[in-house]
């Protein structure tokens, strides 16, 4: 029969503040995203304008179909644009709260310096210290733990990506010198 | 009757011990990420895609597939124990499979939400058996305009009937079809929108894309709230199956009602989402005592359960028969078919018959598998969110690198995945759209190629969209929905007019 107690509880002792600031409105990234999406629309539009919007003997020129298209996006965000300036409610609404920044943040940073890692580790080593770092200093999981996840995920994911279904991954001086 | 034949054929294909494993794979690995926070049936198969490359494209396809299924039905598990809907169609579940597992009822909510799961898709995947042959060989004779103008319907009814903003929509919907088209120009072989960028040369591949879009933005997401969980263990037996079981019958109207809703909005890109809502709000508006629903109704976690997955299942019709996905998963799973090499629209089931009918019938296998899977297993699944976040939010950034990176062998695309991870993240949080995005990266090229087939073949006249009665209905029905909103409006407000001047006659 089923069982009516609370039985799986996981705690989240880094839990964001109910109460953190809000560091940015919702309304000014809704500014922003419209600024910076207007501009590509302005951007791929002379792109395009440049590659020939006109009719040639073959048909329409390689940059007819998109030309148009950055009309239609350059339209959408100039409209985007102004209902966000023109809407006092979103002026409000919490875009992102201190702590919430924080914690995006927590997994941004890492993230970006693991693609940084890749490059030059190669992806196994450089899953092997993110694994195991996330999960000692972000998550407070003991060292042993964290070492021997880290360890078996990223032999899971060797055996299976390179050595069973033969997916070229980048690699490192460690693989370079155990001659993969 | 011929296409009984066929499937007969398919299910030959199928049963191998090696695709047969593959299921079970599939499906286990389905369930997982349909029960992790922070990944959901299209990021799971986004992310395992890459895992099929070396397979041939069926049981590639077969794989994908049953992850996909197996998403679903892990969905409902958190949605039910946890009231935490792993995805947005799984909302309505929780109104009443919530309050059932807080009643001490959870086994018998999620047999009911597993069970009517099976339904739902079991009714699209007869629908796909017998309708997809036949709309598939009607599309033979389309020509380029034809092409064009059902993927002008598809674009337009995204932003017609879709909930969000419009303008959103139509952002979302055109930068997609822009960064489809990078790179270098298939008729013409000039360069495009790539400024000189040598790793721009071969275009924005969809997949790393999406991985950002969904997986590395739901990590952020998910890290940005609360993680703490409280829920309730289950575990189901055979009594209570057989109980809910016995007890089917007495909701055929219900059920029948939900899959055919499932399968319109499912057919039509109106989403799993509303489908579920749909179910949901009809089975208590028919109700005799629809004010019990919402308190634990086992009605309520049929109807909508029922619908989104006739809904998802459904959604694979369009895509097989035309080339065109009914769902952002059918766009990735159509993403999938492209990448081995298959050209995926109406000649599939001329020139790929093995491979067609070996999914349908994989669709029916995976579902019977995928059912008892679950059900015999939901303890197992359920204590995965005992895991540690730190320790899974780590694991899936590996996976989305490895997945971005084996697409095109290519450093720059893990760089990629990160950057739409931040533009998914943003996205999100101010309400633009993800699907429609998702569907125009991948339809892009396709509609581009059917427009200027189309303008070269009429000299460049917009005419051609409405040279014949097939091409000029589509063309004026994607106008119509594209429309629709200020449509309804007027005809509400003529309405509104006329109303008190016939109540004065």
């Amino acid at each position: 029969m089923s069982n009516t107690d609370l039985e799986i509880v996981v705690e989240d002792p880094t839990a964001p503040d109910d109460e953190s600031p809000s560091v940015v409105s919702r309304r000014t990234i809704e500014i922003v995203a419209s600024l910076v999406l207007l501009a590509l629309a302005v951007l791929l539009g002379y792109d395009n304008w440049q590659t020939g919007i006109e009719w040639d003997s073959t048909g329409p020129q390689p940059g007819y179909f998109p030309f148009y298209l950055s009309v239609i996006l350059g339209g959408a965000s100039l409209y985007g644009l102004i209902s966000a300036l023109l809407s006092p409610g979103a002026k409000i609404e919490t875009f992102v709260t201190r702590a919430q920044l924080r914690r995006v943040l927590l997994v941004f940073v890492p993230t970006a310096l693991f693609c940084f890692a890749t490059q030059f580790l190669g992806i196994y080593v450089a899953s092997f210290t993110l694994i195991a770092g996330f999960m000692r200093w972000i998550g407070q999981i003991a060292w042993w733990k964290s070492l021997l996840t880290a360890f078996v995920f990223t032999a899971i994911m060797f055996v299976t990506f390179d050595v069973a279904f033969d997916v070229i991954m980048p690699k490192g001086p460690l693989e370079a010198a155990l001659g993969r | 009757m011929e296409a009984l034949g066929l499937l007969l054929h398919g299910f030959s294909v199928l049963l191998t011990w090696k695709i047969l494993a593959l299921m079970m794979v599939g499906l286990v690995l389905g369930v997982f990420v349909g029960v992790l926070p922070g990944l959901g049936g299209p990021n799971g198969v986004a992310i395992l895609l890459p895992l099929t490359f070396s397979m041939d494209p069926t049981s590639a396809i077969v794989m994908l597939s049953c992850i996909y299924w197996g998403a679903l039905f892990g969905g409902a598990i958190t949605s039910i124990l946890f009231n935490i809907p792993g995805e947005a169609w799984s909302v309505a579940t929780t109104f009443d499979g919530y309050p059932m597992a807080q009643q001490g009822k959870a086994a018998e909510a999620l047999t009911a939400a597993f069970t009517s799961s099976f339904i739902g898709s079991l009714v699209a995947v007869m629908l796909i058996t017998f309708l997809a042959p036949m709309i598939s060989s009607f599309a033979l004779k389309f020509g380029p305009p034809e092409f064009f103008a059902v993927y002008l319907l598809t674009f337009c009814s995204f932003v017609g009937l879709g909930r969000e903003a419009k303008h959103k929509t139509v952002i979302s919907m055109a930068l997609g079809l822009l960064i489809a088209g990078i790179g270098m120009d298939t008729v013409s072989g000039n360069l495009r929108m790539t400024f000189g960028s040598s790793d721009l040369l071969r275009g924005i591949n969809f997949l790393v894309a999406v991985i950002g879009l969904f997986g590395i933005s739901e990590i952020l997401l998910t890290m940005e709230e609360r993680l703490a969980l409280r829920g309730h263990a289950a575990k189901i037996n055979l009594r209570t199956v057989l109980n809910v079981w016995m007890d089917l019958p007495r909701y055929w109207a219900t059920l029948l009602r939900s899959s055919v809703i499932g399968c319109w909005l499912g057919i039509t890109p109106g989403g799993a989402i509303a489908a579920s809502f749909m179910g949901y709000n009809l089975a208590k508006r028919f109700s005799k005592d629809s004010e019990s629903f919402g308190k634990g109704r086992i009605e309520g976690v049929f109807a909508p359960e029922t619908a989104a997955h006739a809904s998802g299942t459904a959604a694979l019709l369009p895509m097989l028969a035309l080339g065109i996905p009914g769902s952002g998963t059918a766009a990735i799973l159509l993403g999938g078919l492209m990448v081995w090499g298959l050209n995926p629209g109406p000649l599939l089931f001329v020139e790929h018959k093995d491979f067609v009918w070996g999914l349908i019938a994989s669709m029916y296998l995976g579902n019977v598998v995928g059912l008892v899977l679950v059900l015999c297993t939901v303890p197992v699944f359920a204590s995965i969110l005992r895991v540690p976040f730190a320790a899974v939010a780590p694991m899936i950034v590996v996976s989305c690198a490895i997945g971005a990176y084996a697409i095109q062998n290519a450093m720059f695309d893990i760089w990629l995945m990160l950057g739409f991870g931040v533009v998914g993240y943003v996205f999100k949080k101010i309400g633009i759209p993800l699907a429609p995005f998702t569907l125009a990266l991948v339809l892009g090229s396709r509609a581009e190629d059917a427009f200027r087939l189309a303008m070269i073949g009429s000299g460049g006249s917009l005419g051609v969209f409405w040279s014949n009665g097939l091409v000029g209905t589509i063309t004026t029905l994607a106008i119509t929905l594209l429309f629709w909103p200020v449509i309804d409006r007027i005809f509400t407000d003529v309405g509104r007019m006329l109303r008190p001047a016939s109540a004065a006659g």
